[in-house]
């Protein structure tokens, strides 16, 4: 299965102040994007609307699978998400996290494939602990497992690195090396060791694509 | 089992599985049923009562425990960041049909134990057809669910939401009200089973109505 995502004129607007408008992007399986500009620039707005959480005001974004274009009502289905904003359940451990997202999905995910993810971004430990005695690092690694629960064609990561100690970036970085083999990744980041990462960059402050074109 | 049951069957286990461990909703539900029992049983004294007035208070009591408690459905996804992940993880469908189940679930409990106190503490409450009384009850508790579901998923995106929901809920549910309670007031003063089914299909009919409109409705309001 191969996979495509095709942004058009993507134009998004709060209270008549419009973030950032005619953004159009084009990305095939293999290729790494990474979004920059400077704080307010709408970084994590393009983000949420690729992942269909936010709309656009103006134009579309789609993914198609082997040239057939995804619903948007299932395109969740066949994306990754990690980012400082989102949230899992404080009163579950993080097991029954992963065990409720792999239900609510409708998947049947092994238990052992479970904990090996855990175990890769070394919560195996705490795995059985409530969230909320997660520090902020081990929240945003159990963030990373609960993205990748279902093997996501399209990964999208804002912050990537963001509340990770050295061990936890190097797990971050060696994700999304394999994510280029097996799909599309795109991160949102002002780190230039984030950046380096990626064949292309989009900046949204002069919406001029660097390191070769962000436009279709 | 389908998917999308599955995903809503899950959403509600998952839903029920929290509130035992947070008591988010619960409290303050339990807490507003027993301080307004409390409250009527000392105003009314000694006094008389009609069973008309009675009918009115036990739904005034229903509604205003639901404003305060079944809102906290989607509100407390807001509150905590999770409703992205749930957006990320289920279609609308599915989150609206956990939460409605989950709604239905806890009002039922609920109004279980308001009529049981109410029938224990209230003595002038004597109810004399249980058929009404008990159909009316259930149609009420999935009519009033139907409605408060949609509603807080409203509701949870605005800034005012302790204030907005009784207020955007009241006129919604003013149908629902009306008939309840006069279904009840069947119920008290004995009539037949038949004389009450026009009320039983206004119910039956608003339930239907509700959860067809929040159906179509709920993906709009779940997205922005």
């Amino acid at each position: 299965m191969s996979i495509q995502l095709q942004a058009e004129g993507l134009a998004k607007t709060f209270n008549r102040r419009t973030i950032f408008s005619g953004i159009s992007l084009s990305l095939r399986e293999g290729e790494s994007l990474a979004v920059t500009g400077r704080n307010g620039s709408g970084k994590s707005t393009l983000l949420k609307i690729i992942s269909g959480v936010l709309s656009p005001s103006r134009g579309r974004c789609f993914l198609k699978i082997d040239d057939r274009e995804v619903p948007a009502a299932s395109s969740y289905t066949h994306l990754g998400f990690v980012s400082p904003y989102l949230q899992l359940y404080d009163e579950f451990s993080g097991i029954e996290n992963l065990e409720l997202f792999t239900r609510i999905r409708g998947h049947q995910v092994p238990r052992p494939f479970i904990e090996a993810l855990l175990e890769r971004v070394n919560l195996a430990q705490r795995s059985r602990d409530q969230v909320r005695t997660y520090s902020s690092g081990m929240k945003q690694r159990l963030k990373y497992a609960f993205a990748l629960l279902h093997n996501p064609q399209l990964l999208l990561l804002d912050e990537p690195t963001s509340n990770l100690d050295s061990e936890g970036m190097a797990t971050v970085y060696q994700i999304m090396e394999e994510q280029v083999t097996r799909g599309i990744l795109i991160i949102a980041t002002n780190d230039a060791e984030d950046l380096k990462r990626t064949d292309r960059v989009l900046d949204l402050n002069s919406l001029a694509a660097e390191k070769g074109a962000a436009t279709p | 089992m389908s998917s999308l049951w599955y995903a809503s069957v899950t959403i509600f286990v998952k839903d029920l599985r929290s509130e035992l461990r947070t008591r988010y909703s619960l409290n303050s539900l339990l807490m507003f049923v027993i301080t307004t029992l409390s409250v009527i049983l000392f105003s009314l004294g000694s006094e008389n009562v009609s069973s008309d007035v009675l009918s009115g208070v036990l739904w005034i009591i229903i509604f205003f425990s639901t404003m305060s408690g079944l809102s906290r459905s989607f509100v407390s996804e807001e509150e905590r960041g999770t409703v992205m992940t749930l957006q990320l993880t289920a279609r609308p469908l599915a989150v609206f049909f956990g939460k409605l189940l989950f709604n239905t679930v806890l009002l039922a409990a609920l109004n279980l134990l308001t009529v049981t106190l109410y029938l224990l503490f209230i003595t002038n409450f004597v109810v004399q057809n249980y058929t009404i009384f008990i159909t009316t009850m259930g149609l009420g508790t999935i009519g009033l669910a139907s409605a408060s579901t949609i509603l807080a998923a409203i509701i949870a995106k605005a800034n005012t939401k302790g204030t907005l929901y009784p207020v955007l809920s009241f006129p919604i549910l003013l149908p629902l009200l009306l008939t309840v309670i006069n279904a009840t007031k069947m119920s008290v003063e004995g009539a037949a089973v038949y004389e009450a089914f026009s009320e039983f299909q206004i119910l039956i009919s608003y339930f239907i109505v509700i959860t067809t409109i929040s159906y179509l409705l709920f993906e709009f309001v779940w997205k922005e």
